[in-house]
């Protein structure tokens, strides 16, 4: 049977058929729907890790019990795992064991676009690249029988047009395994104490050649002998887009790209009169074919910033002189110069305590999640934005510095994260502000969700990725047990209580935690009979405007004739409004009310 | 065949865009989409591409090359419009969804949106009104579908086939009254 599956889908089918037993992940996009899809499988015990350190080590846990084991996470999520990596790839591995790494060239939904093909190379583990959703299944197979052949844990390379791309994938059975035989004692092995880590380094190096032989003959490795006057060496997304271009030349379609096999690409290299690589993002491959002694050609035409596209590679060629006929230009102008950046929905309870921050003046460091979103107008809540914890961390660094120095900045710091952030890399770094005496404050978005990636359950939720009850992590008791004493929760709905309570954790001289208790808007069902509404008794002043809300909108106009500029009294969108309340308690003349029958429910 | 669907966060054009995918697979095509997930699904702009033929490499479309791009959203159409064929065809939904930076005024929306619209006849439907009038505003997609389906070589039993599967078997029938309204819809559409 076939079926339309996204790269994600395909993974967890693909894992599926090839007897995973074990799955821990931390959601991060592109890669959230690999586990999600994984856990809805019998057989398989699936989890959401509090960060992609812990999921990477429960899944070396699960693999040293001799089952095979799977982890998934985005690009930096491998920044935070890099430390079991850098190790396992050591100590290797008993049942199978392969990551799932999505990177998001074009940053679609991330703080940069690092590419993570240069840390399979500098851990020295196997990579797969698919291009396609049946390429994502059976490389996942192919990456667990790698991982056993070689002793290693291997890596699934994605970005994210393959993970959210479909195509049609064959649907298999899953395949019966071995029992497993549990964990055994290894202590060289498993102990990875100096001296036998020196004994392992050599281990690794010998894999690698190994695995070079491996890639000589392997098919994913695939040679489409064409033209001879160009040989294009290329991998993952890039392929479909240059076979798209170029469907006559000769292709060499790495499915391995590390380690790469040297003999192949010589022979491919001598075949051809021109030798190009198209790859997103850094010269991988490029380099590497250079350093084998070979003329190449790659960055030169193709950008190393952003994703490709059918157009640009076509373009590409074009400049390389491999291709004559020009695309042509586009018959229509595009005519969309107005902006949409993505909003906090109507109802969502981080623009209450955003706007009163900004109310304050308060010097705001930001975090990632739906809130780093506040970073943007009108709110423009937030000065920082760098990676998962460092809103607390960069606080305390800022508070240090501008006390040791001197620096003349009277301003409140504030930092603002969100419960899974906090669960995720927040608690380590709120322990070295408490540790070190830091006169902080951190805002901590309680609602129980892990919303940015699309409602995920996390350690705070009461529910695991199974949907097996949990124990609920109660961050006000952790907070405490760091030694925070002034700990409080707000109601982020209610203005007046959010701007109080931050002037006064502003004028305490200990570090200060406040926490806001309000549902992800992506779990509610709207009531339009509660939506709020602007009356006649509204001036057009356009200071609900100010909370960025999406339901409210400019409506009839109500300025005389003669005047300068226009003034639209507000309209509030009644299917979307979440009835928070928040634009009513902004407005000076009392002009936006709720129906008195949604009061009385 | 390149179908692009554009809209904003929320809209359904990504369940618009599985279902004409799985349509096309059904019809015994090759078939790929590609979409973007995440941080643009928070109101922000989503374009769904889709594609269908014997052998399909990149799921992504060049510009200049869709035969159809459909429209939630006035604005939306214009901003895409450049991947259209020249003689590709646009149906819109006739909606505007002024983001807050307009509000605000720090942007503004396109002037006559409508009257900027490319191609010979580009269909602009009062999609939603179509929709309350069936009993649910959510029908637009099936509504725009219906529309787009008349000029796709797709047979009409794999798209009803297709629309029950995808869709909650309580809602299955009204969204195949859509799809036929919309299908039938476009022959009333003045040049």
């Amino acid at each position: 049977m076939k079926r339309i599956l996204s790269g994600n889908e395909a993974i967890a089918l693909g894992a599926y058929e090839h007897g995973v037993i074990f799955a821990s992940a931390y959601p991060g996009t592109p890669s959230t729907e690999v586990l999600e899809n994984l856990s809805r499988y019998p057989g398989v015990f699936a989890e959401w890790a509090p960060n992609e350190k812990v999921a990477m080590e429960a899944a070396a846990g699960a693999s040293l019990t001799g089952v095979r084991a799977l982890t998934a996470f985005k690009h930096v999520g491998l920044n935070v795992a890099a430390d079991p990596l850098m190790t396992l790839t050591y100590t290797g591995i008993k049942g199978g064991m392969v990551l799932v790494n999505a990177d998001d060239p074009a940053m679609h939904s991330s703080q940069n676009e690092q590419d993570n093909r240069l840390l399979a190379a500098f851990a020295q583990v196997p990579m797969l690249e698919p291009s396609n959703s049946q390429e994502a299944k059976d490389m996942t197979g192919l990456a667990f029988e790698l991982s056993e052949q070689f002793d290693t844990p291997a890596i699934l390379r994605m970005t994210t047009r393959v993970s959210h791309s479909k195509s049609v994938v064959e649907i298999g059975a899953r395949r019966d395994m071995p029992a497993p035989e549990g964990f055994e004692r290894d202590l060289p092995k498993y102990c990875m104490l100096p001296a036998f880590a020196q004994k392992r380094h050599p281990v690794v190096l010998e894999r690698e050649e190994k695995l070079k032989k491996w890639a000589e003959t392997t098919e994913v490795n695939h040679w489409e002998k064409g033209d001879a006057s160009v040989g294009i060496i290329t991998s993952g997304i890039s392929y479909n887009y240059a076979k798209e271009a170029m469907p006559g030349a000769s292709f060499l379609k790495l499915g391995l790209t590390y380690p790469l096999p040297e003999e192949k690409i010589k022979a491919f290299a001598a075949s051809v009169k021109k030798l190009l690589v198209v790859e997103e993002l850094e010269p991988f491959i490029e380099n590497q074919v250079r350093l084998m002694g070979l003329t190449v050609e790659g960055k030169k035409f193709f950008p190393r910033a952003g994703e490709l596209n059918p157009g640009l590679v076509a373009e590409a060629f074009v400049k390389a002189g491999v291709l004559s006929q020009k695309p042509p230009a586009p018959s229509f102008d595009a005519l969309g110069a107005m902006p949409r950046p993505p909003l906090l929905c109507a109802g969502c309870s981080h623009r209450g305590i955003s706007f009163a921050l900004k109310k304050i003046k308060a010097l705001v460091t930001g975090d990632i999640g739906c809130y780093s979103l506040t970073a943007l107008a009108p709110l423009q809540a937030v000065e920082t934005i760098l990676c998962m914890g460092a809103s607390i961390s960069m606080a305390h660094g800022m508070h240090k510095a501008r006390q040791t120095a001197g620096v003349k900045d009277s301003r409140p710091i504030f930092a603002i994260i969100g419960d899974s952030t906090f669960f995720h890399s927040g608690i380590t770094s709120l322990l070295d502000a408490v540790y070190n005496q830091s006169a902080i404050n951190v805002i901590i978005l309680d609602n129980r969700i892990t919303g940015m990636t699309g409602a995920q359950h996390n350690p705070g939720t009461g529910e695991t990725l199974m949907g097996k009850p949990a124990p609920q992590a109660d961050i006000a008791a952790i907070c405490k047990a760091l030694g925070i004493k002034r700990v409080r929760q707000v109601d982020a709905y209610n203005l007046t209580e959010c701007e109080n309570a931050l002037r006064e954790e502003a004028a305490a001289a200990e570090p200060s935690i406040l926490i806001t208790k309000r549902p992800c808007m992506q779990l509610l069902t709207l009531d339009a009979a509660k939506a709020f509404a602007v009356t006649e008794k509204c001036i057009g002043c356009g200071i609900c405007l100010r909370l960025g809300c999406p339901a409210i909108y400019n409506g009839e106009a109500i300025s005389k004739a003669d005047a300068q500029t226009i003034r639209h009294r507000a309209a509030i969108d009644s299917n979307m409004c979440a009835a928070c309340g928040m634009c009513a308690q902004t407005c000076p003349q009392g002009a936006i009310t709720q129906p008195t029958s949604a009061q009385a429910c | 065949m390149n179908i692009l669907i554009v809209g904003v966060g929320g809209q359904g054009v990504i369940m618009a865009s599985d279902i004409l995918a799985d349509v096309a697979l059904a019809a015994g095509f090759d078939a790929k989409k590609s979409e973007v997930h995440g941080m643009s699904q928070r109101g922000g702009i989503v374009s769904s591409h889709v594609r269908y033929g014997d052998k399909i490499y990149s799921p992504l479309i060049a510009k200049g090359q869709a035969e159809i791009l459909i429209s939630f959203e006035l604005a939306e159409a214009l901003r895409w419009q450049d991947y259209l064929t020249p003689t590709g065809q646009i149906i819109v939904s006739r909606i505007r969804l002024v983001p807050p930076v307009v509000t605000m005024g720090m942007a503004e929306y396109p002037d006559q949106a409508e009257k900027h619209l490319a191609g010979a006849k580009p269909i602009v439907m009062d999609a939603l009104a179509m929709a309350a009038g069936l009993g649910n505003p959510r029908l637009v997609n099936t509504i725009l579908l219906g529309i787009a389906s008349n000029f796709m070589d797709l047979p009409l039993e794999k798209w009803n086939e297709t629309i029950r599967n995808r869709v909650k078997s309580e809602l299955a029938d009204i969204n195949c009254h859509a799809f036929a309204a919309g299908r039938k819809a476009e022959t009333n559409i003045p040049l």
